[in-house]
This record gives C-alpha cells, sequence and structure tokens, in this order.
C-alpha cells in the first residue's frame, strides 16, 4: 500500500520528521517496505512557456523552441519531441541540471543550434510509465497554464512529497485505505482523525428515477448501493488528484474514473461506474451466471462464466462480473451524460473463487477477497458525489438506492486486564488498556477485570480475546515489555538419530571428506543417466510433485547417487582437481505409504569421490565409520552385474543376508556421462540402518598380561579366490589362542606363475592366562597351512 | 712402581686427550685399563714386592684407574657434545618450508549454522524433535491456523503431491505433531528442510532449512519469548547484540511479531550487510494461537506458549556475508572449503 505522506496528513496532523514517522509506525505494527523521497531526485529543472517554434535549419525532426523561463532573455532549446505547441507550459532543465537517472544535462549545440537545456517528459522526471496520463506518455510534460514561468518544477507543482510502502498483512485489509492508515497514524500520535466531507451539496431530482436494484443472491452481495449523476462532462482531473492517485501508483485516466480509484484508495471500498444508455430496463439485477454465458469484460477479453460466478446485471444481460471487473457494454464513454455509481459489498471467498478461475485480478477484486466492511458502501458512494461536484463535471441526483439484506452489526467482545498482562508477561492497567482501545475508535466499558470492547466494524480481523492482546501489546509497544526467560528447568536432548548424524559427520570430515547438500527433488531421467535398470520398478517408484517448477524437479529423489554425481561433475567442470565429498540426506519412495497417506521416508549417505581416489580408500571409510560407530560384522561381496558400476569393482555391503548398500567404482560411460573424465569412485547406503545399528557404548577390555607370538604366512593361490575367504578361514581354523590374522600383502608378477597371486597374512597368537611356547603356536600354524593349502590348492611360499 | 704408574697417568692423560673419537677413547680405556691393560700388568708383576709396599703400591694403583677413568668420563661428555653439534649442523631444517596438512573435510555450513542454534537452545533447555519432510496439508496448514484461503496455501507457493499431501513448507508441522503427542511442559526445537515455491535466484531457494522452536507451559509470556531469543541473539551474534520486536501478522501465533538485531558487522551504524539500517530481520515468533493449541486438547486458559521459526539459510547468509544462495546447493569445493 503506497502512501502520499502529504495525502494522509488531510486526515491527521503529523507533526514529526518522516523518519520518526515510519519508525513509529512500524514499532506499532504497520510494517514498512520502502520510502521513496518524491520531486528531490532532480535538480535545475523549471517551468517554462513555449513563446514561438522556429523549424530547425538542418534537421526535420527538431525544432528550436523559444522558451520564457521568468528571465529578461527568452532561452533557445532544441526539441525532438512532436507534442510541443505555441504557448504550452513545459519543464525544462538547464545547464547543469541533473536528473534522476544521473545524467547531467549542459548546454550545447545540437546539429549547430544553441540548446540551452532540455524539455522534459514526465518519465525522465522521474515517474514510472504506467503512473503518466496517455495524453502526456509519449512526449514532453504539458503542465497547467497558470504556472509561473522560472518556478522550479517542484514547488510549482508541489512534487516535495514522501511515499511510503507500507506492508498490509493479510489480516488487515482496513488498512488498504488511506483513512485506515490514518486511523493507525492517529492512534500512534495521539492525534484527531478527520473524516473526509462526504455530504453533497446540491442534488436535483431522486435516484428511484433512474434506477432500482434486486439482489437475488444476498448470500454473496451482502449489500449493493447505487447513485446516479447527471451533466457529466468527461474531462482531465485536477493537478491535485492526478498527482495522488500517480503518488499511489496509479494512472490518471479522465475525471470520472479518477473519483472512483481516488475513493477507492480513501476508503477501501472499489467503485464502479456504468454509462445509464446501456443499463436496459433502469434496473440492476445482483445474480449468478449460468453455466456457459459469456462477458466480454473492460479490457476486451471475453470471458466464459458458471453458475458460481456472480455477476451484475441489467433487466438483459451481463454488465460486469462482480467485484472483479466492468462488462464491455456498460463502459463510460467521451460522451456519457449519466452515470449510475455502483458501491458494493460482495463475498470475499465468491470472489476470490471468481478472479481465480477467470485468470482476471484486479485492484477491485484483489481488496474484496480480502474482505470489505459492507458499512462503507454509503459512505463511498457519498464521497464520490461530492468529489464530482467539487471537481464539477456533473450535477448529483438525489437519493441513494440502498439494498442491505446482510447488515454487518458491530461485534463487542469481553476481555480480561488480568489475562491480558499473563499472556504478555506485564502490568498494564485496566484504564490504560481502555485508552488505547479508544485510541483506535473502539467503544470500551469497564466493570473490574472486565473491558467490553466494541471495535469499528471496519475492524473484522478482531474475533477472539488473543486479537486484543495484541492490540494491546503493539500499541503498549513490544520494546516496553520486559525480557524473562520461561521459569522451571527443562532436560533437554538430541534425537537419536541427529546424535548419530553428528557423530558420523564428524567421523566423515576427519577423513577429509565435506558435506555437501544438495535438492530433494530431481529429474526423473536422473536415474537413467546412472543407468538404473529400466525394471527396477522400486526405485522409479517416485512420489510425483503436482505443481513442480520444472521437470528437472519434478520428483522426489529415491536415490542419492544422482545429486551426488551431478556435484562431482560441476567440480570438474570447474577445474577442482579432487572433490571427496558426502551427503546425508532423505530419499523417498511412493511404494510404501503409511496410516497418514505419506511416503516413505529414509535418510541414506552417500560418498563419492575422485582424483587420487581408489576403491580401497573408499571401502576404508566405511569400515572405519562402521568400527566408530560400534557397528559389527558387516561384509563386502562383490556384485558384477549392477550398471551404475564397474562389474569388477562393485561390493554389496551386507549385513547378515541384507543388502543396506552398495560401492564401488562408477561405471565409465556413467562418469563419461556426467562429463567426468577421471575415476569416480561412490557408495550409497542405508542411513536410517546406521542409527538402527550404532552401538556408541564402549565397554573396555583389560589389557593382554602375557605376550604375542606372531607368525607370517605367504602363499600363492589362484587370482579369483579372494583374500576375504582365505581371512575366514584362518579364523575359522585358528583355534582358540589365534587373536587376529592380518593381510599385509598381495603380490602378482615375477616369480609368481601367471593366473595367480601371492597373499601374506600376520597371524598373532596369544593366550589369555600364560605365556604360549613355540611348540604349541606350531601346532595350530600347521593346521591353517594345511588346510589352506588343501582348500584353495594354495603353495606355501618360502618367507 | 711407582715411577711407572705415574708415568702410565701421564701417558693415559696425554693420549685421551688427543683422542678424538669414541672408538679411540675405547681402544685407550683397553689400552691401560682392559684386562691385559698396563695397569693390570704393572699389579700383577707385584709378586716381588714386599707386604707393606704392595698395600702401597695397590692403593696408589687405584688411585690411578680411577683418576683414568674419572678423564675418560670427562672426555666422554666432551666428545658426545663435539659429536651431537656436528649431527644438529647436518640436521637442520628450513623451518619456513610449508608442513604437510592432515586432509580434514569440513560440514557444510548450512549444517554448521543449524548445529550452532542447537547448541543455544538446547543450553536453554530445548529439545530437538524431527518430522517427516513430505507432509499431511492438515499438519501443515489446517493444524496451524492457515484457513482454507490462507494465501500461503497456493499452488503458486506450495509444492503438492496430491489434494492432501504436500512438500512441508515449514518445520512447523512437527510442533502440531508434538501438541498431539506430548503433553505440557514442552520446549522443543525443529530444525530441518522446508520447501517453497519459488525459482532459484540469488536469494531464493525452493529447499532451504528452519529451525523453529516452541515452548508450552503454565505462566509462559510475551516477556519469556522475548528474553529467549534476546539471549539467543546475543549467543549466535555477540554479546553486544540488540534486538527490536516489530509488531507482524502469522496465522499461528497472536500476537506476533518479526525481530530484528542490530548489524552485527558494523555494530548499527549501518553498512552493506545492513542496507545502512543498522537493523537485521532475523526471525518471525509470537504467541502460539489458542486454535493451534487446541489442536493438541490443551486447556487454552491454564497453558500457554510461544513460537519462533529462523530461516538457517538467511543467518548463514548474514553471518558469513554470502551473497547467493545458490552457493549452498552447487557445492563447489572452493567455496565448502571456506567453512573450516
Amino acid at each position: 500500500m503506497l502512501v502520499s505522506v502529504n495525502w494522509l496528513k488531510d486526515y491527521v496532523d503529523i507533526d514529526v520528521p518522516v523518519d520518526e514517522f515510519c519508525e513509529r509506525m512500524i514499532l506499532s505494527g504497520s510494517n514498512i517496505e520502502t520510502v521513496e523521497p518524491m520531486g528531490t531526485s532532480f535538480t535545475n529543472i523549471v517551468v517554462a512557456k513555449i513563446l514561438e517554434i522556429k523549424p530547425h535549419p538542418t534537421a526535420d525532426k527538431l525544432v528550436l523552441c523559444m522558451l520564457d523561463i521568468g528571465q529578461e532573455e527568452p532561452i533557445q532549446v532544441v526539441t525532438g519531441a512532436p507534442n510541443v505547441f505555441e504557448g504550452a507550459t513545459v519543464p525544462v532543465i538547464l545547464h547543469g541540471g541533473k536528473l534522476p537517472d544521473g545524467t547531467v544535462i549542459k548546454k550545447g549545440k545540437l546539429r549547430g543550434e544553441v540548446s540551452n537545456g532540455m524539455l522534459c517528459s514526465a518519465a525522465e522526471m522521474g515517474y514510472d510509465d504506467k503512473v503518466i496520463n496517455v495524453l502526456i506518455r509519449d512526449g514532453i510534460w504539458i503542465l497547467d497554464d497558470d504556472l509561473v514561468p522560472g518556478t522550479p518544477i517542484s514547488e510549482a507543482l508541489g512534487l516535495e512529497d514522501s511515499v511510503v510502502d507500507f506492508e498490509i498483512t493479510p489480516n488487515r485489509p482496513d488498512c488498504l485505505s488511506m483513512i485506515g492508515m490514518a486511523r493507525e497514524a492517529a492512534c500512534v500520535f495521539g492525534k484527531e482523525l478527520r473524516y473526509p466531507d462526504i455530504t453533497p451539496q446540491n442534488e436535483e431530482e431522486n435516484v428511484s428515477d433512474y434506477i432500482s436494484v434486486e439482489i437475488r443472491k444476498p448470500d454473496l452481495c451482502p449489500r449493493y448501493t447505487a447513485r446516479v449523476i447527471k451533466n457529466v462532462k468527461i474531462g482531465q482531473s485536477p493537478w491535485w488528484m492526478q498527482k495522488r492517485l500517480m503518488h499511489a501508483g496509479m494512472r490518471p485516466i479522465n475525471n470520472i474514473v479518477d473519483i472512483t480509484n481516488f475513493v477507492m484508495l480513501e476508503y477501501g471500498q472499489p467503485l464502479h461506474a456504468f454509462d445509464i444508455r446501456n443499463i436496459k430496463g433502469g434496473k440492476i439485477i445482483i445474480d449468478t451466471a449460468a453455466d456457459n454465458d459469456v462477458i466480454t469484460t473492460l479490457d476486451g477479453e471475453e470471458r466464459k462464466l458458471d453458475s458460481t460466478m456472480l455477476t451484475i446485471n441489467d433487466t438483459e444481460r451481463h454488465i460486469a462480473l462482480a467485484g472483479v471487473m466492468g462488462g464491455l457494454n456498460s463502459e463510460i464513454q467521451e460522451d456519457t451524460t449519466t452515470v449510475i455509481l455502483e458501491a458494493a459489498n460482495f463475498n470475499a471467498d465468491s470472489i476470490r473463487f471468481t478472479s481465480k478461475k477467470t485468470g482476471l485480478r484486479t485492484e477491485a477484486s484483489g481488496r474484496y477477497e480480502k474482505g470489505i466492511d459492507a458499512n462503507l458502501c454509503d459512505k463511498a458512494a457519498d464521497r464520490f458525489c461530492r468529489l464530482v461536484e467539487m471537481l464539477g463535471c456533473g450535477t448529483v441526483i438525489g437519493g441513494i438506492v440502498d439494498e442491505y439484506p446482510q447488515v454487518q452489526e458491530a461485534r463487542p467482545l469481553d476481555v480480561r486486564v488480568s489475562r491480558i498482562n499473563k499472556v504478555l508477561g506485564t502490568d498494564i492497567s485496566g484504564e490504560e488498556m481502555e485508552s488505547i482501545f479508544r485510541s483506535l475508535e473502539m467503544e470500551t466499558s469497564r466493570d473490574g477485570d472486565i473491558i467490553r470492547v466494541t471495535p469499528p466494524t471496519v475492524r473484522q480481523d478482531l474475533n477472539i480475546e488473543e486479537d486484543y492482546v495484541e492490540e494491546v501489546a503493539r500499541i503498549y509497544g513490544y520494546d516496553k515489555m520486559p525480557e524473562t526467560l520461561p521459569s522451571g528447568g527443562a532436560v533437554a536432548g538430541l534425537t537419536d538419530a541427529e546424535t548419530v548424524r553428528v557423530a558420523a559427520r564428524s567421523i566423515l570430515n576427519s577423513f577429509g571428506l565435506d558435506e555437501i547438500m544438495t535438492y530433494s527433488f530431481v529429474s526423473p531421467k536422473s536415474v537413467d543417466k546412472v543407468n538404473l535398470p529400466e525394471d527396477d520398478e522400486y526405485l522409479r517408484n517416485f512420489v510425483r510433485i503436482i505443481n513442480p517448477l520444472g521437470e528437472e524437479n519434478s520428483v522426489m529423489r529415491t536415490i542419492l547417487a544422482p545429486s551426488m554425481m551431478e556435484v562431482l561433475s560441476r567440480n570438474f567442470a570447474k577445474g577442482n582437481k579432487a572433490a571427496k565429498v558426502f551427503e546425508i540426506g532423505k530419499v523417498f519412495n511412493n511404494s510404501v505409504i503409511n496410516e497418514e497417506g505419506l511416503p516413505k521416508e529414509e535418510e541414506k549417505l552417500c560418498i563419492g569421490l575422485y582424483g587420487k581416489a581408489d576403491f580401497f580408500e573408499l571401502k576404508g571409510y566405511l569400515e572405519k565409520l562402521f568400527e566408530i560407530l560400534g557397528i559389527q560384522d558387516v561384509r563386502f561381496t562383490a556384485v558384477t552385474t549392477d550398471p551404475m558400476y564397474h562389474p569388477g569393482r562393485c561390493a554389496a555391503v551386507m549385513a547378515g543376508d541384507e543388502t543396506v548398500g552398495r560401492m564401488g567404482e562408477i561405471h565409465p560411460d556413467v562418469a563419461e556421462r556426467y562429463g567426468l573424465s577421471e575415476r569416480v569412485y561412490l557408495c550409497e547406503l542405508s542411513f536410517s540402518w546406521i542409527i538402527e545399528q550404532k552401538d556408541m557404548d564402549i565397554v573396555y577390555r583389560p589389557l593382554p598380561k602375557y605376550p604375542a607370538i606372531t607368525r607370517d604366512i605367504a602363499l600363492t593361490v589362484a587370482e579369483a579366490i579372494p583374500v576375504g575367504e582365505i581371512r575366514d578361514l584362518i579364523l575359522r581354523n585358528g583355534g582358540a589362542i589365534l587373536e587376529s590374522a592380518e593381510l599385509f600383502d598381495v603380490y602378482r608378477g615375477k616369480q609368481i606363475e601367471e593366473g595367480r597371486k601371492s597373499v601374506a597374512f600376520a597371524l598373532t597368537f596369544r593366550h589369555p592366562d600364560r605365556t604360549l611356547t613355540d611348540e604349541e603356536v606350531s601346532e595350530d600354524y600347521e593346521r591353517i597351512i594345511s588346510t589352506i593349502e588343501s582348500t584353495y590348492s594354495a603353495e606355501l611360499r618360502k618367507m | 712402581m711407582r715411577d711407572q704408574l705415574k708415568s702410565i697417568l701421564e701417558e693415559a692423560t696425554k693420549q685421551l686427550r688427543n683422542a678424538s673419537t669414541m672408538e679411540e677413547q675405547e681402544e685407550l680405556r683397553v689400552k691401560f685399563l682392559g684386562k691385559k691393560g698396563e695397569l693390570t700388568k704393572i699389579l700383577r708383576s707385584m709378586g716381588s714386592v714386599g707386604a707393606e709396599e704392595r698395600k702401597a703400591i695397590g692403593k696408589l694403583a687405584n688411585e690411578t684407574r680411577e683418576e683414568i677413568e674419572r678423564i675418560i668420563a670427562v672426555r666422554k661428555e666432551e666428545l658426545k657434545a663435539v659429536q651431537q653439534k656436528a649431527r644438529f649442523n647436518a640436521e637442520a631444517l628450513d623451518v619456513t618450508e610449508p608442513g604437510r596438512p592432515p586432509k580434514v573435510g569440513v560440514r557444510h555450513p548450512i549444517t554448521r549454522t543449524i548445529d550452532e542454534m542447537t547448541r543455544i537452545f538446547m543450553n536453554m533447555g530445548f529439545s530437538l524433535v524431527e518430522g517427516p519432510e513430505i507432509e499431511t496439508v492438515f499438519m501443515n496448514f489446517d493444524a496451524l491456523n492457515a484457513g482454507p484461503n490462507h494465501p500461503s496455501r497456493d499452488m503458486t507457493d506450495t509444492f503438492y503431491i496430491s489434494e492432501d499431501v504436500l512438500l512441508r513448507t515449514q518445520t512447523s508441522p512437527v510442533q502440531a505433531r508434538t501438541l498431539l503427542a506430548q503433553k505440557p511442559p514442552i520446549r522443543i526445537i525443529s530444525p530441518g528442510r522446508v520447501f517453497r515455491s519459488d525459482t532459484p535466484d540469488a536469494t531464493h531457494s525452493p529447499v532451504f532449512h528452519q529451525v523453529e522452536g516452541m515452548v508450552v507451559g503454565e505462566n509462559v509470556t510475551m516477556a519469556d519469548l522475548k528474553g529467549t531469543l534476546a539471549e539467543f541473539a546475543r549467543q549466535m551474534f555477540g554479546r553486544d547484540t540488540k534486538t527490536k520486536f516489530r509488531p507482524h501478522h502469522f496465522p499461528f501465533t497472536e500476537p506476533s511479531a518479526e525481530v530484528d538485531v542490530s548489524c552485527f558487522k558494523c555494530g548499527g551504524k549501518g553498512c552493506r550487510v545492513c542496507k545502512g539500517s543498522g537493523w537485521i530481520e532475523i526471525l518471525g515468533c509470537g504467541m502460539v494461537h489458542p486454535d493451534v493449541l487446541k489442536v493438541g486438547k490443551i486447556d487454552t486458559e491454564k497453558y500457554t506458549g510461544y513460537a519462533f521459526g529462523i530461516g538457517a539459510e538467511r543467518i548463514a547468509m548474514l553471518k558469513y556475508e554470502v551473497d547467493d544462495i545458490r552457493l549452498f546447493y552447487e557445492n563447489d569445493e572452493r567455496f565448502l572449503k571456506q567453512f573450516r
């Protein structure tokens, strides 16, 4: 809501500087987006009268204007504007003047002719194109003739003003009006609110001779008032009114339209004017349309209607889409002489649906859908008539047609002084509260702790006691309320899940991995890009967004890998030599829906590496992560069939028989698709599983009292035999005193037969209660060797 | 024999002085004091000497041995010092060469910001709660008093999965779930991911994070809300931070407020971060609307509560002076590594 401070001063005395005005309005709840100073953003622009226009000797499109700028000698200015004429009063910027866009004007020669300045358009003086009167939009601003040449333009036009853009919250539609804002300002600054003059002075005849109104849908139209003006002379509004409309962000059009807009801004009540020549049958009927009816609205568009839409009709046809836009068939014309003015109240929801269905949003519909006080109709209609008189553009017909089937009653409420203080933590007296309510034009009466408050009917936001708590708080001042902390202690804690996340992040960070965050929605094609099999119905069962930002963000992700690949790809493209990152995030699946109708959410951990990385680095991260989180008995088994991965470098992460994740080197085709010419390593596993499995409890094991005996063992085996299996075999057959078996070397090449590899383990033997002898260790050691030899056709190598 | 002993001592002293290595010194020790050394030779030839004299010579021989041993010990120390000095010279490093840094990863700046907020509120007794990111329309809107016509429900603002299911636009539904599941006193925060239908640009992201909090109990007042958030602001932005509560409107609170903090970059003088105003808006809050408490069948006469919601990205952008929200979701290593 753009509020001109000068205009606001018509209703309330504001005797503080604009800064202070804004600060105090903000602190009382009228938040401000911007403050725009008007008429001060340029220098050295004055009023000039064009005395003579001569052709430019060498340029067809330019003319020479001799200007009276209030000095002894006229000055010459060259212009190319087509709309200038001798005798016109115009703004001219003189040598050294600066325009709002920063341009400095200097005198000089234009195609050989002296130009001492530049004639200005309204746009050049800083006005937005959408508020400039069409008459002067395409040329120099033609001013009123009575301005004195040489007067600084801001002074001549009274341009100096501050326009404050108030942010009006949805609960306060009453503030979408000058009077509404003036009511707030009067309360904040302790001033009187002056209402405008709404009483027409010279009425003739009676409105009932011109028009009658019938409301057929009182639920949708609680009130409809109409007044009539005859002898209308359509013309331009006076400058003071045009200026107010412009500063409020509206374009001046003609006097009748301008007055309807002016009153709408003043009261917040939309008005509509019909030309009586086009109202058939002398009657206005408010009713819903029939399905498939059409109306051509003022903007020339044909709109299809249905039976939920409220329309304004004469006895034959639709003449307006109620509260949204007038019909083209009853529009005011240049030669209109008699006008019917509508000031009506419509049901907010009805207007919202109609506006939504037709896709037509107007200044009027935007106000109606927020809710307007029905008691404003007659006041706004009267004010319109009074302004018509003041502007001398018509004769007011006596009386008003007022159909008011659903009266907006005042709604008093009892509120408790004690309760208000209890919620706020304050000690405000009943007297002070009453005085706050009264300053907002509410009536009060008090009986001990109870105040009966009756707000003006424009305040439709006040329904329960808490609403009055807020009124007291904001006017008393949030800043004056004390600061305390809630009483009583409370035991704080993280959720289990967050505890594990915090631990896992810290562990992964300690490995050198950076955390990333990516969007939860992806393109459905993202899974194809990482080679997810076509027949994977589970991971392709996306939760779909009905109204996504675009195809690339249209489904909730079922896996993290594509987002990870995007991040690695972006880093690679930007020339980062390596990226080692992880994400802990949710995936969603439409295959499992809970009793609330919500799809399954599961947390996943995804790690991605490129740049001096390898398979076992990634595997080592997982093993260490599991170890630190106390997760035991995780196995890695070869997977050769996952098309996302290199078939020889992919493993399933197994907990018992359950697969909880996959890891490996990304298939080169997939990497290439993401523009990655490096080897990429990636794992994705269930973090929800990690959360369940984690065992943060540590129980100390006594340190060994007796020394260990270590024996190394080196064997050659066929290439295909996994070392993990050999190790499992050793541990199974090691006997009670085998403490550990660690692989320390795998060797292929010289001295080793083709197709075989040498593997070496360090075996550690220890007895908890005594020192071992070489003999008892040798017994177990020999048995281990012979078991491996026989199981895998292994050959012992000499160490 | 006395002369012999004397000359052995003199000879040993002289030769030991000239010995420049540990090895030479050891040779000399063997030569003079060893089993076949010169001193032993003399003692062995003592058979021809009388008992009186023998005793005296023995004493003298012992004294000679002790003296030679003492000289050896002293020389040993001297030699060690010389050798160490040579080693230190040889091993001297250029300490200005760079160190070998360990690889250490970093938390995402948003995680970092949320962790810090969580820590502050936990110290004030707030417990963490979590909820689903795909929510029911009821929990996200109806339970929070955003009626069927509230503009935030619009398809242009909210992502819908179906008529009844959406991507949560705030973490407040977790508050509604808590009110349904717990009895007062309640003191919770719910950090998490939320979604709004905004096309990404420098200041908008369709995915972002919030930390919302709620306290419900007997005698919970708006003054408590002010005190809690003022303390949060001081811990988050510095002890001298001031807070300003401006009246505002939210459907789930009444009264409602927006909170500004004095600019923590310029201290309130006006700068680029606060756009010259000296104040920065950081959150919305208010007293929990009775209609919201009623969802949890809570006696609104007995209990009152307050709630607040803070955007994590906004705080991170202000605190780290990040001028484009998209950077958080691009995950460029050169960006991430700055949040050490």
